[in-house]
């Protein structure tokens, strides 16, 4: 098999608040190959940008890698220093962000924050950079690319400042591009216009992308695997068509019930019962378990790990007592 | 919140912040200076002796000034004097302001444009100049420096009244209490104002340096406060021509005590706004 | 773009016509309300009684308020401010012929001050709660306790008396120079203009100390503001881009962070600018500068009212006209300013 582009082995991460530890992320595994499309699920707080920010680097001071790798293209990003991370951020990986009105630098204009990163990572000559800005504009389909150059955030729609966003991202043709709740504040239209927009772009270039949203029917729109988290746990991880045929964890079960869909009435929508468990100190092995409807003693049981969903090796689930 | 919580949460912010200690320890022994002075004082300290000039030393700790006057008496004895200016004009901005920011909050509409409009124009000037104008035309007096330093704090009072009053005006706890048949003005006083009391406390210990400052420099360039009475400011004037020819302590000693007494204050000020911003509490 | 700002431009000067007007009201108000008869006050010391009634009628005095007002308006428009009884010249001559002194040193202070306080408000929001925090918060908070008069008293003791590098604190410039020629009455600048650099560090000597004084004490709002501001910058979303794009860490520093968070830091200079100028006043009396400020201190423990009246209200037009010239900077650099203005 060809050696995944991205591979992220055990990750463990920590917050230090006045209040206590908070564990945020519990020994997460993930790979991603080239051209591949992997949509991380889950309720806010569950750890999906988090994951996102370590795989970049941009962790908060306060974060702390406790234990576990990430590797991208052979190279180890958690060993690698300062300087060589800031190379591969932005030309091999890059990221988009939810809520691009605040994302973008407001007092710059928008076509020099796309050069900024241009002129970075290559030598490029002043004019050059301007050119492939613009181009960059008109890449994602920003009408009058010429003109907006000039514009700041603030004189941008929402929908445009995202589509910036992803001129920002992409100008330097990245190998890995992860779009954190790239959709979220955006009115309907334009988000089915945004997500299309990184899907094309994605295909075109064989990029791998790794899509972080709440909304699972986004997810089974636009990915090919399917990885849920709760709580800091990936409790699941599929293929979209097999996840969707037959959901393995509770969890998973619940949120597709908890999500519309054309076919679906209201009164068959059900919420999640509970709300996240609170990460301060010790916690059980199975974090849903305080949820769960299906909860037995062995859920207790230490030594909790992602298992194999009958033959299917690309399907694995992490519960005692799966669906 | 209960007793406990904040007793935790005022420990933490102290222990946080060791200065905060030192601050309260400082004002306690300003206080006690202020109230005790003229019985701690070794000396009369305008009575004038031939021992003129003498650097510190057993007898005189702080040396003696020009007169042969001990400046440790004095630096001890003006202490009263300059807290009572301060205090006193700080108490009348902030009486002042309060009522008139709550006005303006409350109120709104022309009310509030009014006051508004008279708090921009004292902002408008550079608040030291005003206050040298104020007291040219009142009068030089002790007195009229603290209506001076009075006026040009009473906008910082009167914006953060106005300010907090007119966010909580719309509360539900106001609403209820006009409902329940209190008059606008009750509604006022007894349920708004003691919420903005924290918030009008922080000011008014950042505030209080400041006034401390502006009436030292009043009575330093010679307003205010005649001569031979001892108070910080003018004390440091009348060393200053001395401190060519090296005779420090006669400036040193009463600016000390000041600059002590400021930074005190300033650090009070931070220290009460730390344990009162909501912002910074976990 | 810029007959937008042209407009932005005439907004701001509108603004602040009422503003204006409050502080030429203010004025009036505290001339007539000076104690007793104010035409005994301007007739001068060595009025008699007719002399007192011209000047009643010369001033106005017996008129009624409003037309005693529109009248001082038009007196303060025609540049007339009254006589100094003090140096028997009128005072807009007086001003005119100090404002420089006042200027180059409280300019000079502020830059120095701007010069310090910047980058150490960046060090200690780069490493909040560091000891480099710490001890930054506690050295402003120090200079911002310290009376202006004292810093400076401390500095000639320190400089002038102990080690012997500052001149004298008597002045701009020592008598064994000529002052240079005037273009701008900043000596600083003239003596470059004139290619004279002897008297330019003759000048510099002068200034040095009374510019660290108030320099120490303006510090303190600078800091404080610019390490609040660029912590927040700092938190904010599009530096999390900057990094996430790899921009490199000096680039993600000032072009990003820093520009934004000195649009606050700008603002706050309004309020530095007014404790300079009082600060200024102190500083020139220790250090026997002549400027505004030692003309008033005169003026006032003379009672010479007409020349205490035009320095109060010459440091307010002042004032004034630098919190214009922030606001306009800020729209220059805040491109939203200019949009959002109504």
């Amino acid at each position: 098999m060809k050696q995944p582009l991205l591979t992220v082995e055990d990750l463990t991460v920590e917050f230090q608040t006045r209040a206590g530890i908070v564990q945020v992320l519990d020994r997460i595994n993930l790979t991603l190959h080239k051209g591949e499309t992997l949509a991380v699920v889950g309720e806010s707080g569950s750890g999906k940008s988090v994951g996102a920010f370590s795989i970049m680097g941009i962790l908060d001071p306060a974060a702390r890698i406790r234990s576990g790798s990430i590797r991208f293209d052979g190279m180890d990003l958690l060993t690698s220093s300062a300087g060589d991370l800031n190379t591969v951020r932005g030309r091999e990986m890059a990221m988009i962000f939810q809520s691009p009105a605040t994302a973008l630098n407001p007092i710059r204009k928008v076509g020099q924050q796309i050069e900024d990163v241009l002129r970075r990572h290559g030598p490029v000559t002043r004019r050059e950079a301007r050119r492939r800005a613009v181009e960059a504009l008109a890449q994602v389909r920003i009408p009058d690319p010429e003109r907006r150059y000039h514009a700041y955030p603030f004189e941008l729609s929402g929908g445009l400042c995202q589509r910036v966003m992803i001129a920002i991202a992409l100008c330097c043709q990245p190998r890995l591009l992860i779009a954190d709740e790239p959709t979220t504040g955006l009115d309907v239209t334009t988000q089915a216009a945004i997500m299309d927009l990184v899907r094309d772009l994605g295909r075109e270039r064989n990029m791998a992308t790794m899509l972080i949203t709440h909304d699972l029917a986004l997810a089974a729109q636009y990915a090919d695997r399917i990885m849920v988290m709760h709580a800091g746990q990936v409790v699941e991880t599929a293929p979209t068509d097999a996840l969707f045929s037959q959901a393995a964890h509770p969890y998973t079960a619940g949120l597709m019930k908890a999500t519309p869909t054309e076919a679906s009435s209201l009164d068959e929508l059900k919420a999640i019962p509970g709300s996240l468990p609170d990460l301060k100190g010790s916690l059980p092995p199975c974090r849903f378990a305080g949820r769960c409807e299906r909860r037995e003693s062995r859920c207790d049981d230490p030594g909790l790990a992602l298992a194999a969903v009958g033959t299917d090796d690309l399907h694995r689930v992490a519960c005692r007592r799966p669906l | 919140m209960n007793a406990v919580a904040t007793l935790r949460h005022t420990r933490y912010v102290l222990g946080e912040n060791p200065l905060t200690v030192v601050a309260f320890s400082l004002f306690a022994l300003i206080v006690t200076v202020a109230i005790f002075g003229p019985w701690i004082a070794p000396y009369d300290p305008i009575a004038s002796s031939a021992s003129r000039l003498q650097p510190p030393s057993w007898d005189h700790w702080f040396g003696t000034d020009h007169l042969g006057r001990d400046v440790f008496s004095r630096v001890i004895v003006a202490t009263r004097l300059d807290l009572f200016i301060a205090v006193s004009a700080v108490a009348l901005s902030f009486v002042v302001g309060s009522i008139l920011g709550c006005l303006a909050g409350f109120f709104g509409g022309w009310t509030d444009r009014i006051i508004s409009r008279c708090i921009d124009t004292i902002m408008a000037f550079p608040l030291f100049v005003l206050a040298m104008g104020i007291v040219a035309v009142l009068g030089n007096s002790v007195e009229n420096i603290i209506y001076a330093t009075a006026i040009i704090n009473l906008p910082f009072y009167a914006r953060v009244a106005r300010a907090e009053i007119s966010v909580r005006r719309k509360a539900g706890f106001a609403a209820a209490a006009k409902v329940a048949g209190n008059s606008d003005l009750r509604v006022l006083s007894m349920h708004l104002y003691p919420n903005i009391l924290p918030q009008m406390m922080v000011q008014l210990s950042l505030n209080m340096g400041w006034a401390i400052l502006n009436a030292a420099g009043l009575s330093f360039i010679g307003l205010g406060v005649v001569p031979p009475t001892p108070e910080w400011g003018i004390m440091v004037a009348e060393g200053a021509e001395y401190i060519v020819s090296g005779q420090w302590w006669l400036v040193f000693f009463p600016g000390a005590a000041l600059m002590l007494a400021v930074f005190c204050f300033n650090m009070m000020g931070d220290g009460l706004r730390d344990l009162i911003d909501p912002r910074r509490r976990t | 773009m810029r007959t937008s700002w042209m407009v932005t431009v005439g907004q701001r000067l509108l603004e602040a016509l009422p503003t204006l007007f409050g502080i030429i009201l203010v004025t009036f108000v505290l001339t007539r309300s000076l104690p007793g008869d104010p035409a005994v006050y301007f007739a001068g010391p060595a009025a008699d009684a007719q002399s007192i009634a011209e000047t009643r009628a010369s001033m106005g005095l017996d008129q009624p308020l409003p037309v005693q007002f529109g009248r001082y308006v038009q007196n303060l428009a025609q540049g007339d401010w009254g006589v100094s009884h003090n140096t028997g010249r009128p005072v807009i001559e007086e001003l005119g012929r100090r404002l420089p002194a006042s200027l180059e040193l409280t300019l000079l202070g502020l830059l120095l001050s701007m010069a310090a306080a910047i980058p150490l408000g960046v060090l200690a929001a780069t490493r909040p709660n560091s000891l480099v925090d710490h001890a930054c918060r506690v050295v402003v908070t120090a200079g911002v306790s310290m009376p202006v008069f004292f810093t400076g008293l401390l500095l000639v003791y320190v400089f002038y008396y102990q080690l012997g590098w500052a001149p004298s604190p008597l002045g701009r410039l020592s008598f064994m120079y000529i002052e240079p020629p005037k273009v701008t009455g900043l000596y600083l600048v003239d003596s470059l203009l004139a290619g004279d650099f002897e008297v330019f560090r003759a000048a510099l000597g002068q200034i040095a100390l009374p510019a660290i004084t108030l320099a120490l004490f303006a510090m303190a709002p600078i800091a404080r503001m610019t390490r609040a501001a660029m912590l927040g910058v700092l938190g904010s979303d599009y530096i999390r881009t900057a990094k996430a794009s790899g921009l490199a860490p000096h680039t993600v520093l000032f072009t990003y962070a820093l520009r934004n968070a000195l649009l606050p830091v700008l603002t706050t200079l309004g309020m530095v600018f007014s404790f300079l100028l009082g600060a200024n006043v102190l500083v020139e009396k220790v250090f026997s500068w002549p400027g505004i400020g030692s003309f008033a201190i005169e003026a006032l423990v003379a009672s010479d009212y007409a020349a205490v009246q035009g320095f109060v209200l010459s440091m307010a037009l002042l004032f004034v006209s630098l919190n214009l010239i922030i606001d306009l900077l800020y729209t220059l650099i805040d491109p939203r300013a200019g949009g959002e203005a109504t």
